[in-house]
Order: structure tokens, then sequence, then C-alpha cells
């Protein structure tokens, strides 16, 4: 049973997992937003969700992956080399606090349901 | 790879805006500093930032100050026969400070130094929410 309550929650430790890493990744590029020849990164959060949830049903868990990160095409690049775009990182960064948050509401209402079920 | 990383990410780049405010500080405080007699005249100062690995954070980069280098831009000449250390054409040597960029540098660095407090108040709040997580 365990294991029953591990996977119906696999998608949202997933979810938080990759929200917050990409959390820290948009921290790291605006951390870096006047260092010279600095370029921004990102990663595909749906297809490491996908990547990460799809894996191996059943066998051991390995350690997880971090997700690759890409670097991001700026609309326009500044004179000394960095790619950062401040505004549009913010941008990014609520979405992804959001969304964050958004997975851990759906998480909460999980666990809730299983105390319904077991407490009656 | 947790979040706790943003405040070690975020507090680096804000050591590294400070470091850069102090430098625009003492860049236009000297602004019109003329050198003590036989000495050099004031330098403008700058900082230089680079992209620093912090130890687990997988690979993601916090900001470090390589170094604070002296512009090499010439210093200001400017005619003022009265002045005591005048030289012999009544021209006096002056910091090579550019007033006009380094409050730019100024605004910039405090901008900056804004968004990676506002960074980590997004981390914290993230963190205190998932504390409460089931609740």
């Amino acid at each position: 049973m365990v294991k029953g309550l591990d996977e119906m929650m696999r998608v949202q430790v997933e979810a938080l997992r990759l929200r917050g890493y990409r959390q820290e990744v948009l921290a790291a590029n605006l951390a870096n937003a006047d260092t010279p020849n600095f370029k921004a990164v990102d990663f595909d959060f749906g297809a490491a969700l996908r990547e990460a949830t799809a894996a191996r049903p059943g066998s051991a868990q390995g350690p997880a992956q971090a997700p690759q990160l890409l670097y991001r095409t700026p609309a326009q690049l500044a004179l000394d080399g960095n790619s950062v775009e401040a505004d549009a990182e913010r941008a990014k960064m609520a979405d992804n606090a959001i969304r964050y948050e958004a997975a851990l509401r759906v998480l909460t209402g999980k666990i809730k349901t299983m105390l319904s079920a077991i407490q009656g | 790879m947790s979040l706790f990383n943003i405040f070690a990410i975020s507090s680096s780049a804000m050591a590294a805006q400070s470091t850069r405010l102090n430098t625009v500080a003492s860049n236009i405080a000297n602004a019109d500093s003329t050198p003590v007699a036989g000495g050099a005249v004031y330098r403008s100062k700058q900082v230089v930032f680079q992209a620093t690995p912090l130890g687990d954070a997988n690979g993601l980069a916090g900001v470090e100050v390589a170094g604070v280098v002296e512009s090499s831009a010439p210093s200001r000449s400017i005619f003022n026969p009265g002045h005591p250390l005048a030289d012999g054409q009544g021209y006096v040597e002056m910091p090579n400070v550019n007033v006009v960029e380094e409050m730019v540098n100024m605004l910039s660095a405090s901008r900056s130094y804004q968004t990676n407090v506002e960074i980590m108040n997004t981390a914290k709040t993230m963190l205190l929410k998932t504390l409460s997580l089931g609740q």
C-alpha cells in the first residue's frame, strides 16, 4: 500500500521537484543579470516531467536526474554578451512560483482525500 | 537541488551588487578630488563580475566580484590657473570619473539588488507554503 501512495503522489512530487529546480535556474539567471558574457539558461518543464514520470514503474528509483539546461535565445543581446532579459525572467519566475503552489495544492488535496479515506 | 540554493545564489548577487554600489560611491565622492602634492590623481574604479559555480547547485552559477579594476580612460584636464596644483599652462589634472556613467551604474546596481531581494522573498514564500503541505 505504501507503494500505492507513492505512485498516487508521484506526478505532483516530480512536478514540485522540477518547479523548485526551475525556480533556482531562473534565480541564477537573474543573479547574473549584470555578469558579462553570461548566457541565460532554462529547461523544457513538460519534457522533463514526462521523462521523470514515465520511467521505471515498479523498478527501484535511482537518484533523480537534473534536466538538461538549454541556452535561451534572447530577443536582443546586450553589448557585454549577457543574454539575460530581466523582465522576461521575472515574468517566468512569477509564473513558475504560481505553478509550484498549484502542484502543492493538488498534493494537499490528494493527502486530504487519503486522510478522509483512512479516518472515515 | 533545493529551493535553499536560491538563498545562496541571490545573496552572492546581492554581495556583488553592493560592492558595485560601494565603488560607485567612492567614484562619485572623488569625482573632483585633486591628488595630494606629488601623488597620483584618483582613477575611476570599476568592479568586474563573473559567474561562479556554487557547491551543490547543479551547475547553476552565483556571482562573484572577480576584481576591482581602475579605469584606463584619460584623466580630465581643467583650466584653473589659480589652483595650487596647476601646471605651467594653468591646467589641473582631475580624476577620470564620468559622473553620468556612475549614476547609471548606481541605478542598475540598486535595481539588481532589489530584484534579488524579491527573488529571496519568493523563495521564502514557496518554502513556507511547502512546510504547510497537507494542512
